[in-house]
């Protein structure tokens, strides 16, 4: 009678660790050698044959495809540089330079990757559209209504993701340090 | 109060193997990868355009909205797949995915150095019997070989600015994607 009751605890415990820690590592995505500058996350070895198996795994169950390494890589980021989560209502600044690229852009998506709707059907960016002062530098203000200069406009939403994509870039999977890859700064500002 | 904890002990380790296994498993078991999301709207070996990503609808999530892309899903049980890919002004890629969506390969144009993309998409079978002598002749095809029969190749041209983009849509149109013997 003990052994049967022990036996059926630890199989539903065994179950319950398996599936959760799956489903956990699946939808908040673990990060494997990963690069991070910044606010910026990126997973250079997603786009090649070495992808490792959490990867792997959380691709198949979102249906996305990776951007290969020979065409690009691509930054996600999820908050600003002190920690805050994104929130659609507040106004937040990126900032600065960029690592070498051809073209790159920024786009905003919802938590599932999908566009979000907007008056002026805005979703991001690219390199050869953007405003820059005469140094260069460049400013985005990612707020729910209209702003001067470069607005990428959030439709109010409560959290959302930023993924900048660089292409034909030197940046990849030996890439190490914020100096060989200088990310745009990202600072909250008001919220509404 | 021991034998508990080897219980306790014994459901860690079977959740280890359960959680491992189940990560393993997964690419084969989902039923919304991108191959299945685009097997309804793709014939097999052919080039075809897809539509825009838009707030409403995506075909897969994180598309690059300032991209035109065309796709082709592959099936070489039938033989050798050219590919054709004429570059637009901006800047084209070609990238090949296995039918769990592992990008094995990707290629942008300037690494292509021409006026288009011309590659020959293979198994490791079928490139051993492609004569040894046409792969020296033949160095500037480049052959690509495929781990799995079947994948997606991926078509991407930018538009730089919105503007731009029947001008990438345009270039893409004249790709080609077909089942052809290796010259």
């Amino acid at each position: 009678m003990r052994l049967l009751f022990g036996s059926c605890f630890a199989l539903i415990l065994a179950a319950a660790i398996g599936l959760g820690a799956t489903w956990l590592t699946i939808t908040r995505g673990l990060a494997f050698g990963s690069l991070t500058i910044g606010a910026w996350t990126a997973r250079p070895k997603s786009g090649s044959v070495d992808i490792d198996p959490y990867a792997r795994a959380t691709i198949a169950r979102t249906g996305e495809l990776p951007l290969g390494t020979g065409d690009g890589v691509a930054f996600y980021a999820r908050t600003d540089d002190a920690g805050n989560n994104f929130d659609g209502r507040c106004t937040f600044t990126i900032s600065g330079v960029t690592p070498a690229a051809r073209y790159w852009t920024l786009t905003l998506y919802d938590p599932d990757g999908r566009l979000v709707a907007n008056t002026i059907d805005r979703h991001g960016f690219t390199s050869a559209e953007i405003l820059r002062d005469i140094e260069g530098r460049f400013t985005i203000s990612v707020a729910p209504r209209a702003r001067p200069g470069n607005w990428l406009p959030t439709g109010g939403i409560e959290r959302y993701v930023l993924v900048w994509r660089l292409y034909d870039t030197p940046i990849g999977v030996a890439t190490r340090t914020a100096k060989e890859a200088p990310m745009p700064a990202i600072v909250r500002k008001a919220c509404s | 109060m021991i034998r508990a904890l080897l219980w306790i002990l014994g459901a860690i380790l079977l959740g280890g193997i359960v959680h491992l296994s189940t990560v393993l498993v997964m690419p084969q078991a989902a039923t919304q990868d991108a191959y299945a999301r685009l097997l309804p709207l793709t014939p097999v070996n052919a080039m075809v355009p897809l539509a825009a990503p838009t707030a409403e609808n995506s075909i897969m999530p994180l598309m690059d909205p300032a991209f035109a892309a065309a796709v082709c899903r592959y099936d070489l049980s039938a033989g050798a797949i050219k590919l054709n890919a004429p570059l637009s002004q901006a800047y084209t890629s070609v990238t090949f995915y296995t039918r769990n969506s592992v990008a094995y390969y990707a290629i942008d144009d300037r690494a292509a150095g021409r006026r288009a993309i011309e590659l020959d998409l293979m198994t490791p079978e079928q490139h051993a019997q492609v004569p040894e002598g046409e792969d020296v002749t033949a160095a500037d095809r480049l052959i690509i070989e495929s781990p799995t029969k079947t994948g997606l190749i991926v078509l991407r041209a930018l538009a730089p600015e919105p503007g731009l983009m029947p001008m990438a849509r345009r270039a893409l149109a004249n790709a080609q994607c077909r089942i052809g013997p290796v010259q």
